[in-house]
Parts: C-alpha cells; structure tokens; sequence
C-alpha cells in the first residue's frame, strides 16, 4: 500500500504541471499573436516643423570617396533626442535626393536615435538602409563615419555610438563594416579626419 | 490494489523516462544520411522491436512531390505517379501494383509511417524507378550515381605532400590532432576506395583509414609530424602538407608571453579548415580572401562576385610571397563560408607575422589600404586580452606595414590610399594586419581578374611587405 502522503504530493505535483502547462499554452498564444502584427513600414515621426537652426552636416561623396563638412539650415525640435533623429533624418534626405553625392537604397530611413546614459548614442537604422546598402569597405565607412560625426558634431556629450538595424544587432551593414561594436567617438573623428583628406 | 500501484507505477515511469532522457543525449542520434543529384540530407532513426526505422515521408519529400492518405491502420502513399500500399503491423507493401515483402513490419505511428531501413533496397527501386546503393553498417544511402571517388598520391618533395583528388568539389570539416589529420564528410557523397587502408611511402604521412558510420565518412590520415590541410582546384583537390616541428620554446622572445584570448571558441562550421597552432608554426604572412561560401561580397559585375576575385588574387599573393622565400598560407583556399572569429582564430593560432586580407570593389581608382579601427572599451585581463581589442598593441606595427606596401605600390605607379576601417577581423589580431581593397584603375572593372594587373598589384604587395619582413618578424609571437 502507497502512503497516503505519498499520493498525495503525486496529485500536487500533477495539478501543478497542469496548471503550468497550461500557463505556457497561454503565453504561446500571446507570442503568436505579438509576431503576427504587420510592421510598421511608415515613418516613426512626422518631419518636424518650427523655426529652423544652423548645423554642421558630413556629407560623404562617392566622387572621390570623401566626407565634407557642410552647414545646413533645418528644422529642430526642443528635445535632444528628437533633435539627434532629425538631424540624420536631414542627412539621409540629401542621399536620398537627386543628384545624390552618395547614393542609397529606396526606402532607407532613420527609425530613431536614442540617447543612453552615458553619452552612448544608438542609431536604428530601418532594414531597407542596410538591405539596400552598396557593399564595400569604403562606401560603407562613408555611411558611418557621416551618421556619428554629424550626431556628435550637433549634439553635445555623445562619447559613443552604436548602430542597429531594426532595433537588433547586426553584423555589418553590407558585408564589410562591422556593426557589432560601440565606437568611441573619438575614434571615428580620427577617421573622419582621413576621409576629409584629398586623395 | 490496482489503485493503489498505480502512482508507484506512474512515478517508476517517470524516473525511468527521465533516465533515458539524460542517458540518451550523451550520444549523437542515429541519422541516415541520403546522397543524391535533387539534395543531399540526413534523415533521423528511430528503433522499433530492436530494428532501425525511418519515416518514408521524411525520406523522399526532399525529391519530389508526395502523398499520404490514412484510413484505420492502411496508409497509402504517393511519390510523384507512383502509389504504395502499406498496412501497420504487416511486412507485405503493394507498389505500383506488385506486392514486395518488407524485412520487418510496416510501424503506423500517429499517421506517420515508418519503414525498416533494411527493406530499403527492395523499396526504394521501385518507388524512385532507379538503381540505388544502401550501405547498412554506415548508414549511407547514395540515389544513383552519385558517388564521389578518389585518389590519394604521396608526393616526396620538400615538405612532403599527400595529394588527395576528388571526382567532385568535397567539403569536409577538418581538424588535426598530433598524430593524425581527420577529414569529416557529412554531407558530402565520398565513397571508399579499392581498400579502407591506404599506405603510402612516406615517412611523415604512413597511412590513411576511410571509415563510414551513423551517415558519415571519415578519413583518418596518420602524420608523424604536423601537417595543415589546404583546398584547390574548386574544392576537387586536397592537400596535406607536412611542416616541420614548432620552434622550441626559448626562440620565443621572453618580452612576449604567449597570449591568450578572451574570445570564446569559435564554433566550426562543417566549411571549416580548423589549423593546429603547431601546423602552421613556420608561417610569415597569412592572407585571407575575404567572403567566400555562402557569403558573396559585393557584386562587382553581374557575373563577377568579390569573392572570386579575393581567391584569385590572394592565390597570386601566395605564388609571389613563395617566389621570395616568404612563406604564405592562405586562410581560404576554396568557396568556404567562415566567419570573422574563425579567420582570426585561424590566423592567430598560426603564429604567422602578418595577416592580409584582401577585399575587391568596382568603385574609385587603385588600391586602397586599411588597418583596423579599433572599437571602444576592450579590458585586458593580465595575459588574456579582449578578443574586442586584441590588435591594439600592434597598431603601429600594422601601420608601419601598410605605410611600407603603399610606398611599393607608389613606385609602380598605382593610386593608393591608407585608412582605418572597423573592417573585422581586423581588431582580432595579435599580430601586423592590414587589408587590401583592390579596385580597377579606370572605370573598367574588367582590369580586377586581369593576370597583368593582379601581377603589378601582387609584386608591390610583396615588395613592400619583404622591406620590412626583419622588423615584422621581430614582433612575431
């Protein structure tokens, strides 16, 4: 004969496999419908409107293969961060258009800049930027050298830079540039420095 | 009393599912492996009464378009016109109209029908209408006439070789212990040759073994001194290389301990030549044909991807580092994927002097040379150091090597730029790097396969890697 304590703590342990069995049911079908939402393929944030300041744009031009500080007159909002997404927002808009010094893909776009604590900016790019990106060292290092130093040129105490694509990490941004890092700032202003010499 | 066993028996069924459970997982499950022209692909094993079974639908929905209807314990299938008849629990089958007679019976498992893999040879000709080869003990099942065969020539130069060619490009995962140099095919269709012992008259490389099992060949070649495997001729041709015995210890320069790296160890893909450190001791430059495999690079024509142009001229590079008694070994010799851990790993375990990598773009004139943008933070711990930041001490180092090849370019007169670029593997290193972007002159991206061009590129790399080789080898690991 069983004890009875025995079958006792048989019956719990059954129940509470039940129950958690059922709890991970549940949390499946929640996951389910969390992946089933179309993403949002529209711009994060209306274009920001208002009285318009002076910025420092690194425009990259493939002619040549070169960066070029360039002063701009756009639009910016109050706060800081708001203000690190237009700005590359502005810088994306001058190679999306035409003529274009350094042609990207349709649809590339800044989904948002966030500014972590401390002085670590992260940059998401959406996935047309990188799918649609030219592949090569150079033309790739044109691209992130032109984003961190147009944001560290604007926006004050950015030390650090990280790059997503659609909010997850990615290895490069077209087979060479490696996009897993953090990179000082300081460091990118050195290459900045390389890319503004003529060749 | 049947109530009161009942949670006896529920918790003695626990236990011992558990205990296979964790009994189970320590060894690799049982898989057929099935080669043929459509795929090649593994199938899982199960055992049924003390026979190995596999699901026929799993078996050929690779191949082509199949059926199944269900109806109590009959199970008709359907593979492309053909229909067979199978009852669970029976040995008889009826296909495309004749009955044949199963080793064991047919298992109805949850709709899902499962053969005995020995009843194979009689099935499967008349499913598939074709001859196919069954080989039980290694579970290989090969589907026509797709067996690779090959040859093995031990060849008595300095270092001596042992020349492998095979009927098609192979892709096996190496690995060298002292003593031997095995080559793992799992998805590639290598049959053995005439006997599964091969002897050769060399005194470095004696034997060779090919042995089959679980659905994989393995060639198990016996070395008396380290050798390093290498690809050509598109994957068809392999060649083990036997080099001479590592340096010992107290060559080592005393101001460089031997370094570790914080890395985590890079899983080997199956493309994957994995090269013992002591394998490649003597070795001054390694250079790396970037991309490659599944990986293309960018696409400098229509036809033209970077990674063909990486091999071809990084293969040049290794002709002309020979030609001038510096020896080079090459990171990729074939169309293998690797990632950039497993090019630094490589690389670092070669204890070479210099790493190159090449890179190829149709954009801009000339050359352009890079050494590694160092990304931020990076702590060493006392010997180990950040795999993150593992190049920092050899920054000047690889500068100097880059500033040297540019001014060979110079002198042959071809444009050449020098930058940093977060380019990995670059960072990685423990050793000189840098990498080269070899671009056209003019607009004619053309000029980037041409022999001539890849010659004057090659010559000036060389050049100006031999004027600084002292100090490099200086500085070596």
């Amino acid at each position: 004969m069983i004890p009875r304590h025995l079958i006792i703590a048989v019956a719990a342990l059954g129940i509470m496999a039940s129950g958690m069995s059922l709890y991970v049911w549940r949390m499946r079908g929640t996951v389910a419908q969390t992946a089933a939402i179309t993403p949002n393929t529209q711009p994060v944030a209306p274009p920001a409107a208002g009285p318009t300041e002076q910025v420092t744009l690194y425009v990259a031009y493939d002619d040549g293969g070169m960066l070029r500080s360039r002063p701009a007159r756009i639009p910016l909002p109050s706060g800081r961060q708001e203000r690190a997404e237009e700005l590359l927002r502005a810088l994306v808009a001058i190679y999306l258009g035409k003529p274009s010094p350094h042609v990207l893909g349709a649809g590339s776009e800044i989904r948002g800049v966030y500014l972590a604590d401390p002085g670590l900016a992260v940059i998401d790019l959406n996935a047309a930027f990188a799918n649609g990106h030219r592949s090569g060292v150079l033309v790739e290092e044109l691209t992130l050298a032109s984003l961190v130093a147009t944001l560290a040129a604007n926006i004050p105490a950015i030390a650090r830079v990280k790059i997503l694509v659609d909010g997850k990490e990615r290895d490069s941004l077209a087979g060479h540039v490696d996009l897993t890092a953090f990179y000082d700032v300081s460091r990118v202003d050195q290459l900045v420095t390389q890319l503004t010499i003529e060749p | 009393m049947s109530y009161s066993l009942r949670p006896s028996l529920v918790l003695l069924r626990f236990i011992a599912l558990a205990s296979v459970l964790v009994f189970s997982s320590s060894s690799p499950p049982k898989q057929l492996s099935v080669y043929s022209k459509a795929a090649n692909y593994s199938v899982a094993v199960v055992e049924r009464n003390n026979t190995d079974y596999l699901g026929l639908l799993e078996l050929l929905e690779p191949l082509g378009t199949v059926g199944v209807q269900v109806n109590g314990d009959r199970w008709k299938f359907r593979y492309k016109d053909v229909e067979a008849d199978f009852v669970g629990g029976r040995m008889r089958v009826r296909v495309a109209g004749s009955d044949l007679d199963l080793p064991a019976a047919f298992v109805l498992e949850n709709n899902r029908g499962l053969v005995p893999i020995s009843g194979l040879g009689v099935l499967l000709p008349r499913i598939l209408g074709g001859p196919i080869t069954l080989n039980l003990t290694g579970r290989r099942l090969f589907l026509g006439d797709v067996a690779i065969h090959f040859t093995a020539v031990a060849i008595k130069t300095a270092p001596p070789k042992l020349v492998m060619n095979f009927g098609s490009p192979v892709n096996p995962m190496i690995a060298t212990e002292p003593g031997k140099l095995e080559m793992m095919f799992t998805h590639d269709a290598v049959v053995a040759p005439g006997s599964q012992t091969l002897t050769f008259d060399s005194k470095a490389i004696p034997s060779a073994t090919f042995e089959e099992s679980n659905g994989m060949a393995k060639l198990l070649v016996t070395t008396t001194v380290p050798a390093m495997a290498n690809f050509s001729n598109d994957g068809r041709t392999i060649t083990i290389t036997a080099v001479a015995p590592p340096a010992p210890p107290a060559s080592v320069p005393p101001s460089l301990p031997t370094a570790a790296l914080t890395a985590p160890p890079p899983a080997v893909a199956s493309s994957e030549a994995r090269v013992s450190a002591s394998a490649t001791a003597h070795v001054f430059v390694v250079i790396d044909p970037a991309h490659g495999g599944d990986e293309s690079g960018a696409a400098l024509t229509d036809q033209l991807p970077e990674k063909n142009v990486t091999l071809a001229f990084a293969r040049r590079l290794r002709t002309l580092f020979d030609l001038r008694g510096l020896s080079a070994w090459l990171a990729r010799d074939g169309d293998l994927t690797l990632s950039p851990d497993q090019r630094a790993a490589m690389s670092n375990a070669s204890g070479a002097a210099l790493y190159i990598s090449v890179h190829a773009t149709s954009e801009g004139n000339g050359v352009r040379l890079y050494t590694a943008l160092m990304p931020s933070g990076g702590q060493n711990q006392g010997w180990f150091l950040d795999w993150e930041t593992a190049q920092s001490s050899f920054e000047g180092l690889s500068q100097t090597a880059a500033a040297s090849v540019a001014t060979g370019l110079e002198s042959k007169r071809v444009p050449v730029r020098s930058l940093s670029a977060p380019l990995r593997p670059l960072n990685n290193l423990v050793m000189a790097a840098f990498a080269i972007e070899i671009g056209p002159e003019s607009r004619d991206v053309s000029q980037l396969s041409s022999p001539e061009y890849q010659l004057r590129l090659g010559e000036a790399v060389v050049s100006g890697v031999a004027d600084i080789s002292d100090q490099l080898e200086a500085h070596r690991k």
